[in-house]
């Protein structure tokens, strides 16, 4: 089953959304939509960076996405006016990322599948790789979910529980970072975040309780995944941006068939 | 009675800066107390609030906590994110998980009965901090801290909400240290009132502080029964001037 490419990019997919869901919900209750912007953009880098020291692009873009999200939280504790700061960042990692990766000749031919994703190229490897970090991101949300949840409430509350919001910020970037990774060969550094925000923007209307929004943003974004890619297979439209216009599809007949809110 | 909390020589700078906020403030709250903060805005209430938590460095000084000592904590100005979709009854499980009696329980105490599947930003101001001081209520503290707590509340509305604590602390024997600039109304309410800017200028109670010179240079002469305003200029200057302005201080002149 695993040899078809159709299969394992679908597989890909859903591994993707299933962390995408509670990491993307995190994502718009912080109002971090630009810190995952900027963070999906530094990927671009990471892949040049990969590529030149010749180390595996997950671990490239992991570390610069990494290194990216705490630059970022640094900046935003020292009171800079976030979305400035971020919208400086975010396009100047990417901007840098594009440049730097011109020097990279074996990947100026293949720059597209970074920035939209290659997903139907996806192999065995990737997709153990995918999976397991998809686990591992939703096991350790699972381990500090009421912390985690607390602190993105109110830093206040958190600290007057025994709670460091710091920690749980450190960790949220953390596991965007490898969402951020994993991702890249799936929708491709331009459209990460999109994927992040989109299914739980649209959970929001749909939910009374986090968990709800959560669990509801990942069957959105697996739902993205499926009617993307087969829409794909059949009218022959890149993969990548096929899934976020189905997630954007979901998002627009959620809006218009809601109740006044 | 044991203290609480101390604090001894306290001093606290202001984030990122040398420049103190509050300058050697002894403080202590015993149990069972009710002590209300007073002070304008930027003398430094929440800082010390802040720092008697821990949840503050300290330039210099000490805090002592009585060990196992549990906190109900209300902040300042808390905004509930509209993002996030909340009941009131899933909020009160944040962070440690409650049964559903204990909800209920604390709900009924706080006069937000029957709110628990509502959503947290659906609440009106006055239905909001109740749920909030419920939320402080559980796990039985030893000392409610309420920075603030009637921000946003009209008249009838902080009348009812001191009401409610003073009923609260019957009912559980819990202290309160409440931050205020609500004059005259939290001043009956409290046994104590600590009158705060930049350091201690008066402490006493309620009609003692009321009366002291100090009090009267920091919120004006404001008649009985209605509120005092704000009138803490730097070049205020009264008769006897025992002013309690910080640039008058000692150590705060250049």
């Amino acid at each position: 089953m695993l040899d078809d490419f159709f299969v394992r990019a679908m597989l890909a997919g859903l591994g993707v959304a299933a962390v995408a869901g509670p990491l993307g919900s995190f994502v718009v209750w912080r109002r971090m939509a630009y810190f995952g912007d900027s963070t999906a953009h530094a990927a671009i880098l990471g892949v040049a960076v990969s590529l030149a020291f010749n180390i595996s692009v997950y671990a490239g873009t992991m570390l610069i996405a990494l290194a990216m999200a705490l630059a970022v939280s640094a900046l935003v504790t020292r009171g800079q006016a976030m979305d400035t700061m971020l919208g400086v960042l975010s396009h100047s990692a990417l901007a840098v990322g594009l440049v730097a990766i011109s020097f990279v000749p074996q990947a100026r031919s293949d720059l597209s599948a970074y920035l939209f994703g290659d997903i139907l190229s996806v192999g065995r490897g990737d997709l153990a790789l995918i999976w397991t970090g998809a686990a591992g991101v939703l096991a350790v949300a699972l381990w500090r979910w009421q912390r985690l949840l607390t602190a993105t409430v109110s830093e206040d509350l958190a600290m007057a529980s025994g709670i460091d919001p710091r920690v749980e910020r450190i960790v949220l970037s953390l596991g965007l970072a490898v969402v951020v990774a994993l991702s890249i060969r799936v929708v491709g550094s331009l459209l990460i975040s999109a994927l992040l925000i989109i299914p739980a923007a649209t959970a929001r209307g749909l939910s009374r309780t986090p968990e709800w929004m959560a669990g509801m943003a990942t069957l959105i974004a697996g739902l993205a995944v499926m009617v993307g890619l087969t829409a794909s297979l059949h009218l022959d439209t890149p993969a990548g941006p096929s899934i976020v216009t189905a997630a954007a599809g979901i998002f627009g007949l959620t809006q218009a068939f809601r109740r006044n809110p | 009675m044991s203290a609480l909390i101390e604090a001894r020589n306290l001093t606290i700078h202001r984030t990122g800066s040398t420049e103190p906020v509050l300058r050697d403030v002894d403080f202590r709250i015993l149990s069972g107390e009710i002590v209300t903060v007073l002070g304008p805005n930027g003398s430094g209430k929440s800082s010390l609030v802040r720092a008697l938590l821990g949840h503050l460095p300290l330039a210099a000084g000490r805090i002592t906590r009585r060990p196992d000592l549990r906190v109900g904590y209300v902040p300042q100005r808390m905004q509930f994110e509209t993002a996030i979709p909340m009941t009131v009854r899933r909020f009160l499980s944040l962070p440690r998980r409650i049964g559903d009696d204990a909800a209920a329980l604390v709900l009924a105490r706080t006069g937000a009965d029957g709110m628990q599947s509502r959503q947290m930003t659906q609440l009106s101001g006055g239905q909001f901090q109740r749920v909030l001081l419920a939320r402080a209520l559980l796990h039985d503290p030893h000392l409610l801290v309420l920075d603030e707590p009637t921000q946003g509340l009209d008249q009838p509305g902080i009348v009812a909400f001191y009401r409610l604590i003073e009923e609260v602390r019957r009912q559980t024997g819990a202290a309160v240290l409440m931050v205020s600039h609500d004059l005259l109304v939290v001043m009956r309410a409290s046994d104590r009132v600590v009158c705060l800017n930049g350091h201690i200028c008066c402490e006493g109670s309620p009609d003692h502080v009321s009366g002291a010179p100090e009090y009267r240079a920091l919120f004006g002469t404001g008649a009985e029964g209605t509120l005092a305003l704000y009138r803490h200029h730097h070049d205020h200057d009264h008769d006897g001037d025992e002013a309690c302005d910080r640039h008058h201080h000692p150590a705060g002149a250049s």
